[in-house]
Order: structure tokens, then C-alpha cells, then sequence
């Protein structure tokens, strides 16, 4: 996986991501997604482009446990959120809909550099603007089953239950 | 091999299996409530992923609080398409005004010691007061929840907080919560959790309990739970066997907490864990206070709120008091107990119970400009649905000080002090 980093700070709270009061009208992330971090950034939806990674500081994702602030990020295109720590909701309902969410430094990776996630010997992130190479944390098994089917969906459709 | 966590018990005892810190278990669900914000989308999940029939449909229970009663036809849509899959599939509603789910969950019984329950919400961990292992899923997890009944769930570390001694006047459980907020800051407890224990605790009434399992998450925690006790079973109106952690259980961390030490403490914009003593912000102008929410509107909260009030005689002008209790039960109470009279004398406005404004999906939005001061949980920029506010968050007392005066005060200053921290 290869993208342009797009830079956060920390305690990114789901309500930045997406607010509240847009989800009455829609659930629809390709509609929500017009709204992707208006709170924080107004440039940011009309910037966004599909492969861009978020990049982030601590606690991304905290607050409000919506799912909507995951399949609005993978409505935009975006297929991985790196930050040096997540909310265990976002984190969770990330695993769920098949947004890879890694733990990893990210204080040296800077607004537009060009990543690439390798998953050979554990996931590591390679910076090609800079050139450094960054370890991201290991996801658990069964996290790491229900990403590879693409989310909770395509495993519950092939399992029907837990398999631990 | 060591002890216990309360934790480790209740996911050892649901999982089947020796579940300690760290483990990744699937554990059978008690009981599960999904909200008007996160179930249209859980209900999407279900399909989605081939669901059927659902699982134990009596276990769970389907709350509409977010958009109560409903601000747009949007919002009537979704509300219908979860009374039909609820009646389709034999699961509870709770309907428009019977008010937030986390405060009809604890008033139902279907949070009971020792059970595992979930919510599609991340404020579930509110019902850790009552000794039961709670926690916040997203509409996903509902979803395979309602198609197996089961959830998985990584076993967290704990840390243990101890609490010692009694709270003085016009202190209250909110500004315990803040000070640990304030220590442990918004992440400092991600993916653990939080275990009061100490002789302090016995001190704290059920609802005040609950303020402080409410506000575990905006620690990051994945649950807040007592100990089990007379108040407990008190306020459940029955015996229940306990789950208590053994006495060589291992902590990732250990906090004292001397309550009589705790001051008044208010949360500054735009973050929880932003907090300093309330003297530090005082003389900061308001123009609203909202009482309410699954953190400040049950009873107790609208007491001692109301007893500040009267004894300081009324809301200053420009002030807008919004008053919402967070069920029905809540609002009745007030309305036998005269308590709602008062706050309708006083100018209150009083909107349907449920989440509202707390979130800005419907009911008192503020203005631009505005400060408000709140009983809530989170003053997230645009939290109540209007980005060019800003949001305090404080205890009721320290809220109805403010709603007195027009500025942020310290409650102990206004006569608050005289409030008695009733049984």
C-alpha cells in the first residue's frame, strides 16, 4: 500500500472526523465524506484524494464510538490510518470495515510525504521522501483475520460467528 | 499465578476461558443497547453480513435518544426502520422521550454485577457503576452481536483507582472525574481499565458512581468498574452476588485519590482532559447552562443544581437554563418532587429527555459566540452542533453557580457550600 501522508495532531476526536449533526441527514459515506474533517480543516475534503494515508499523533479517533468516522475515512478513499495510538473504539470499528489502523512513530513523517506499508517480517512503514523505515506495533490474530477477509462483513458471510 | 481483576472475572466467567490482561476472548453478551445514532447502521451491518434471525432478541434493547424526538424526516425515517426490525424481530424499543439509554439501562435491571454488557454507544461504560463489566462496541459489532450473540474483546490491563476519605461541601462527583481527567489526560487509559476500590467508595451514592463510569472513556478507558456493595444492591432492589477483585490482582497502575483534598473543577474548550480548578476560570462570562446528559441529569444532579438556585435567588439575565433529565423516570421524580416546578419558575427551559443538545443532534443549540457551561461529558469544538461555541463542563452546582451569576464561579463561593450531599 503507497500514499501521500495527510497530517494530524493528536486527540483527533470522532466528531472531527465527521460531525454529528451531518449523520442526520445521511449515513452515505460518498455523501458524509464532503464534510471529512470540516471541523478542523475546511480544505481537507476538497484536497483528499483516494490512496492518501491519515497520519496522526495519540488517541486518534476519540469520543464518540460512530462507525460512521471509519467508512467516511474508506469513503474518501483513504486505506490506512497511522497514528501513535488510537481510541480502542476507533480502533476497533476500523478492524471492522477494513481500514488498516497501524501504531507507529509517526513524529517525523511530515504533511504530503510518499509512504509505502510493506508487510513482509511484521508491518513497517518505508518514508520515500525521507527515506526512513518505521516498525508499525503487530495487530492481534483475530484482528489481523478479520482485516485480511476486509472487515467484520466478509467474515461474518464466510463464518458466521467468532473463530478464535 | 496471580489474582484477579474485577475485569478478568466477569471475561473469564462469559469467555469460558482463563481470560487475563491482554488475551483476545469472544465473550457471550448479558445485555446490549443500540442507540438512534449508531443501529440504522448496525441494521445495515445485519444485512449486509446475511443476518436472519436474531440472536437472544430479549437481551438486547433499541434506545431512540439521539434524535428526540426527531428534528428532521431524516430522522423519522430512521427511527422507523428500527421500530420495524424491533418489532420484526422481537427486540424492546424504547421510544421518543423515555429518554438516553445508558440512564434506561440502569434503570430497567438489565445491568446487574457480574454481567457483561455492551452498547453501540461509547458512553455504555456508565453502567461499570453497578459492578458490571460495560463497554462501548461500534454498529458492526452490534451487528454480529445480534446475529451470535457473542463480541470479541481484548482483555484489559487495569488500573486501580483508590479512593479515601468523603468529598467536601460543593464538591462533587464530576469534579473527582475532571481531576482524574486531568491527571490521566484524554489517552491515559486507553485500552485499560479503570477499577475504583477504597474506603472512599462507599461514600459515593449509585449516581454518583455512574458520573465517574461515565467519564472512564474520555480517558480512554474501555470500562469503569465498582465493586458491588449495599448501595448497589439497594439500588437495584434485590441480592446479587458481587464480583470483587482478589486481593493479589495485578494493576498496570494504581492512583490515590484523597476525595477530601478534591476541589471544584471545570473542563476549559475544547477538551475533557483541558482541566483546572474552577477558581482559575472564574469571572469567564456564560450565556448558557445546560443541565443534563448520561453524565449530570439524573436526580441527584437536579437537586443539588435547583438548591444552588434557590439559595442564591435565580438565573442571572442573559442566561438561557436549559434543563434536560435524562429519562422519564428523571422527569417525573422532578415533577412529584416539585423540583421541575422550580426550574420552570426560574425560566428553565425544559426539553424532551434524551441526548440533544449534548451532541447537537436536536433539541438547545448554542449561539455564536456563546459559552456554555455543562453537566455533560465532552466540549469538543462543535459538540452541540455549533462550532463557534464554547463548551465548559463542570459539576451541576458549579453549573447552577454559573447560571446565577452569568460567569464561571467556585460553587463553595455562592453558598453552594451550604448544599448538603443528600443520601
Amino acid at each position: 500500500m503507497q500514499g501521500r501522508a495527510r497530517v494530524f495532531g493528536d486527540d483527533i476526536n470522532t466528531d472531527y472526523i465527521i460531525t454529528s449533526r451531518r449523520k442526520r441527514e445521511s449515513l452515505d459515506p460518498q455523501v458524509l465524506r464532503r464534510y471529512l474533517f470540516e471541523e478542523i480543516d475546511a480544505n481537507f475534503a476538497a484536497t483528499v484524494e483516494p490512496g492518501d494515508l491519515i497520519v496522526a499523533g495519540k488517541n486518534f479517533g476519540c469520543g464518540s464510538a460512530m462507525e460512521v468516522a471509519v467508512t467516511v475515512v474508506l469513503g474518501a478513499g483513504i486505506k490506512a490510518v497511522l497514528a501513535q495510538g488510537f481510541s480502542r473504539t476507533y480502533f476497533r470499528n476500523a478492524v471492522n470495515n477494513g481500514l488498516l489502523p497501524l501504531i507507529c512513530d509517526t513524529s517525523r513523517i511530515r504533511e504530503g510525504d510518499r509512504l509505502t506499508i510493506h508487510s513482509e517480517n511484521g508491518l513497517t512503514i518505508y518514508n520515500e521522501t525521507t527515506g526512513e523505515t518505521t516498525p508499525a506495533a503487530p495487530v492481534p490474530s483475530i484482528m489481523m483475520q478479520i482485516l485480511e477477509c476486509g472487515g467484520l462483513v466478509p467474515y461474518f458471510r464466510r463464518y458466521r460467528d467468532f473463530k478464535v | 499465578m496471580a489474582g484477579k481483576t474485577i475485569s478478568e472475572k466477569i471475561l473469564s466467567v462469559k469467555s469460558g476461558v482463563d481470560a487475563r490482561a491482554g488475551d483476545v476472548v469472544v465473550c457471550t453478551v448479558d445485555s446490549a443497547m443500540g442507540n438512534d445514532g449508531s443501529t440504522p447502521m448496525a441494521l445495515d451491518y445485519f444485512d449486509a453480513m446475511g443476518g436472519a434471525r436474531v440472536f437472544a432478541p430479549e437481551r438486547i434493547v433499541f434506545a431512540l435518544d439521539h434524535y428526540a424526538p426527531a428534528p428532521s424526516q431524516k430522522t423519522t425515517e430512521l427511527h422507523q426502520r428500527m421500530r420495524d426490525f424491533a418489532a420484526r424481530h422481537g427486540i424492546e424499543v424504547r421510544e421518543i422521550g423515555d429518554g438516553i439509554g445508558h440512564q434506561l439501562m440502569v434503570e430497567s435491571g438489565r445491568v446487574t454485577p457480574g454481567s457483561l454488557v455492551v452498547g453501540a454507544d461509547s458512553h455504555s461504560v456508565t453502567y461499570g457503576a453497578l459492578n458490571a463489566f460495560a463497554t462501548g462496541i461500534g454498529s458492526s459489532d452490534l451487528a454480529a452481536l445480534m446475529i451470535c450473540g457473542r463480541v470479541w474483546l481484548r482483555v484489559p490491563e487495569s488500573i486501580r483507582v483508590t479512593l479515601s476519605g468523603e468529598l467536601g461541601k460543593g464538591v462533587f462527583a464530576k469534579d473527582i472525574a475532571l481531576s482524574l481527567a486531568r491527571e490521566l489526560r484524554a489517552d491515559g487509559a486507553t485500552y485499560q481499565a479503570m477499577e475504583f476500590s477504597g474506603a472512599g467508595v462507599s461514600s459515593l451514592e449509585i449516581e454518583d458512581r455512574l458520573v465517574l463510569s461515565n467519564l472512564v472513556v474520555e480517558m480512554g478507558a474501555k470500562n469503569g468498574v465498582f465493586p458491588a456493595d449495599q448501595k448497589t444492591f439497594a439500588y437495584l432492589g434485590g441480592s446479587f452476588a458481587g464480583v470483587a477483585a482478589d486481593t493479589d490482582a495485578s494493576y498496570s497502575r494504581e492512583i490515590v485519590v484523597d476525595l477530601e483534598k478534591i476541589v471544584p473543577q471545570v473542563a476549559l474548550p475544547h477538551q475533557v482532559d483541558h482541566v483546572v480548578a474552577i477558581g482559575e476560570a472564574a469571572g469567564t462570562p456564560v450565556q448558557m447552562v445546560y443541565l443534563g446528559t448520561c453524565t449530570g441529569g439524573r436526580v441527584r444532579d437536579f437537586h443539588q443544581a435547583r438548591d444552588v438556585l434557590k439559595a442564591g435567588g435565580g438565573v442571572a439575565r442573559g442566561v438561557q437554563l436549559v434543563v434536560t433529565p435524562a429519562s422519564r423516570t428523571v422527569l417525573e421524580t422532578l415533577t412529584r418532587d416539585g423540583t421541575l416546578a422550580d426550574f420552570i419558575a426560574l425560566g428553565a427551559v425544559v426539553v424532551t429527555p434524551g441526548c440533544g443538545s449534548c451532541c447537537g443532534t436536536c433539541g438547545a443549540i448554542p449561539g455564536n459566540g456563546v459559552n456554555v457551561i455543562s453537566t455533560a461529558n465532552r466540549n469538543f469544538k462543535g459538540r452541540m452542533g455549533n462550532s463557534n461555541a464554547s463548551i465548559f463542563l463542570a459539576s451541576p452546582a458549579s453549573c447552577a453557580a454559573a447560571a446565577l451569576t452569568g460567569r464561571i464561579v467556585d460553587p463553595r463561593e455562592i453558598g453552594a457550600a451550604a448544599v448538603e450531599q443528600e443520601p
